[in-house]
């Protein structure tokens, strides 16, 4: 089986990020893989093991925004790529999947495309659902389980998680899924692994290898802001005894008229 | 046929719409009111024929009605080919969708379909010299962008309990004009094969009030595990009393309840109920966090709430400084004469 696992670089989900002089920074945060993206390269290695085949981790950004890639080395993916090119950099959600999707096409026979559910900085969760239809390929997004999958017959079941609970698909391969938190505990990289991974040379595809023009951005970000300061005023409700307080907190709640 | 410049997909699952649909045609009606004409739903399925009545209660006049067995379950190919069709036909300006989970998914296919661009998750919305602008949250809104595009028609999600449900209006009538699905079961490469409902309980990103418990629930060393478990079992078994004191008090409040990031990386609670970053992102008017510190991961999932209420025994943890009421101390202490209060003042 060939499976390819999308990631992307993002700054740590613990980093300060805020607007200063109309730029987002984090400061000095680590930049690190995206963590739904640990849960995607979980699934791909553990489908990979169980059918054989290699597990190739494809990224976009600037050459040098390498940290998921070799997250996802170090891990146990056998390749990795990186679409980089200057016509990329200030780019939309699907002009981002157009360049992914060109480089999925240019490689061989692909069974099987995992992301994950969505990237903590864009936040945006919809990229695997675009790949997919670039692609002409099923999107089964927010998988939780592969409880099913034949190479042979060229099939796929997995569950996956909805507002009401929890949806059994089956789909054909090639096919397209996203994986969130659910699907289980990512494995951490090995000693070896990152030994690996820190050697790695990463071929970098731009857009003429892709064989695409430039794919023009239609969604603008036109002002970044800090939300609004929370205005609010602690109030600590005290007591002699555990019930004085919370019949006071009750009263408190009560008139802020929101039950 | 009527050619209204905004559209509204309605989110339905068998027969129920998601309450985020009739905010959407709420905002649907303010986005109308600037643009001309009124609002154009879409409602798609089996059965559903209360809900296209009820999008015209709530304030569509107009709805494009597809009632057919391969919409019966939902995948997001017939779904999206079907809106595709549609705004090729006849494209409007807007078409806004609820961010749920198959909103945000149909949306982001339907771009692709008819070339445009979406505007996702949105929490409020603008027209400044006749341009729509969007703000939306990113970074788990740790920051906020404001968004435009001039492709159309122009896709917009919208977050939920972020804009104004309208009251429906059962007198209210309109048009519903039947179409037909754009794929045949053939053409479909996917099939549901089941589905088990959750366990019963309030959504997260519906809910008007939520408790939630952090790792301080499992801090009650006076209780004493039944024999034979292991330290991690104790553990888990402490968790479980101090979330049943945690979900004691979300019944009485008709609240769902949360979680944060350690109490589920423990254990000691599903994945589905954890908020913050890498969980659910919520906005209820009540929020009462209990043995929750508050990790910057965690505020950033919860800090628009309304009124945030905290009990930590920890007085500088940084739950306090986003709440409107503290108390410091145990929350084995508080929360039953809590929950007994609030039951009496409401009556239940």
């Amino acid at each position: 089986m060939n499976i390819v696992v999308c990631v992307k670089q993002v700054p740590d989900s613990a980093a300060k990020v805020v607007v200063e002089e109309g730029h987002i920074t984090w400061g000095d945060a680590p930049l690190v893989i995206n963590p739904w993206d640990e849960y995607a390269v979980e699934a791909a290695l553990q489908k990979a093991k169980e059918h054989g085949g290699k597990v190739t981790a494809l990224g976009l950004g600037k050459e040098e925004e390498t940290e998921a890639l070799k997250h996802a080395l170090a891990m146990g993916c056998n390749e990795a790529i990186m679409i980089s090119d200057p016509a990329l950099v200030r780019i939309d959600n699907l002009a981002a999947a157009k360049a992914i999707a060109a480089a999925i096409r240019k490689m061989d026979e692909v069974d099987l495309v995992v992301f994950g559910k969505q990237a903590i900085d864009s936040d945006t969760g919809m990229m695997a659902a675009q790949v997919a239809r670039l692609l002409g390929l099923p999107a089964l997004t927010l998988v939780s389980a592969i409880p099913a999958l034949d190479p042979d017959s060229k099939t796929i079941r997995v569950v996956r998680s909805i507002e009401e609970g929890k949806q059994v698909v089956e789909g054909k391969l090639p096919a397209v899924i996203s994986v969130g938190k659910d699907y289980g505990e990512p494995r951490y990289p090995s000693f070896m692994g990152i030994r690996k991974a820190a050697r790695a040379t990463i071929p970098v595809w731009g857009l003429e290898d892709l064989g695409i023009e430039a794919p023009s951005p239609v969604v603008l970000w036109s002002e970044v802001m800090n939300p609004p300061v929370r205005d609010v005023t602690t109030e600590i409700i005290e007591g002699e005894t555990p019930k004085e307080i919370a019949e006071k907190l009750a009263d408190k709640i009560m008139a802020e008229k929101v039950i | 046929m009527m050619t209204n410049k905004v559209w509204v997909f309605v989110d339905q699952f068998k027969g129920e719409a998601l309450p985020a649909s009739w905010e959407a045609i709420g905002e649907g009606l303010n986005l109308a009111g600037t643009m001309g004409g009124g609002v154009t739903a879409l409602v798609f399925g089996k059965d559903a024929e209360s809900v296209a009545q009820n999008a015209l209660h709530y304030g569509a006049d107009e709805v494009f009605f597809a009632d057919d067995e391969t919409l019966a379950d939902y995948r997001a190919e017939p779904y999206v080919s079907l809106v595709s069709k549609l705004a090729k036909e006849n494209p409007p300006e807007v078409i806004l969708f609820p961010t749920t989970t198959r909103g945000r998914e149909i949306a982001a296919m339907t771009a692709v379909d008819i070339e445009s661009g979406v505007l996702v998750d949105v929490v409020a919305l603008d027209v400044e010299d006749g341009k729509i602008v969007a703000t939306r949250p990113v970074y788990a809104g740790k920051i906020l962008t404001k968004v435009t595009c001039d492709a159309r028609p122009l896709i917009i999600t919208l977050r939920g309990r972020a804009f104004t449900k309208p009251e429906p209006d059962e007198t209210r009538t309109g048009v519903v004009t039947k179409v037909n699905p754009a794929l045949s079961s053939d053409d479909i490469a996917t099939q549901v094969i089941e589905y088990t409902q959750a366990e019963g309980g309030v959504s997260l990103t519906d809910a008007s009030v939520i408790v939630s418990g952090g790792r301080g629930v499992a801090n009650n060393p006076s209780l004493t595990p039944p024999d034979g478990m292991d330290e991690k079992e104790a553990e888990i078994w402490r968790a479980q009393q101090g979330f049943k004191l945690v979900g004691d008090l979300a019944g009485v409040l008709g609240a769902a309840l949360g979680a944060s990031r350690a109490a589920v990386d423990a254990d000691y609670i599903p994945y589905e109920h954890q908020v913050g970053q890498t969980g659910k992102v919520v906005s209820p008017d009540l929020y009462i966090a209990c043995g929750i510190s508050g990790a910057i991961q965690h505020l950033a999932g919860m800090r628009t709430s309304k009124v945030i209420v905290a009990i930590n025994k920890d007085p500088e943890a940084p739950i306090f400084t986003l709440a409107r009421f503290g108390v410091v101390g145990d929350l084995y202490d508080i929360l039953p004469p809590l929950t007994e209060a609030l039951r009496q003042r409401l009556g239940k």
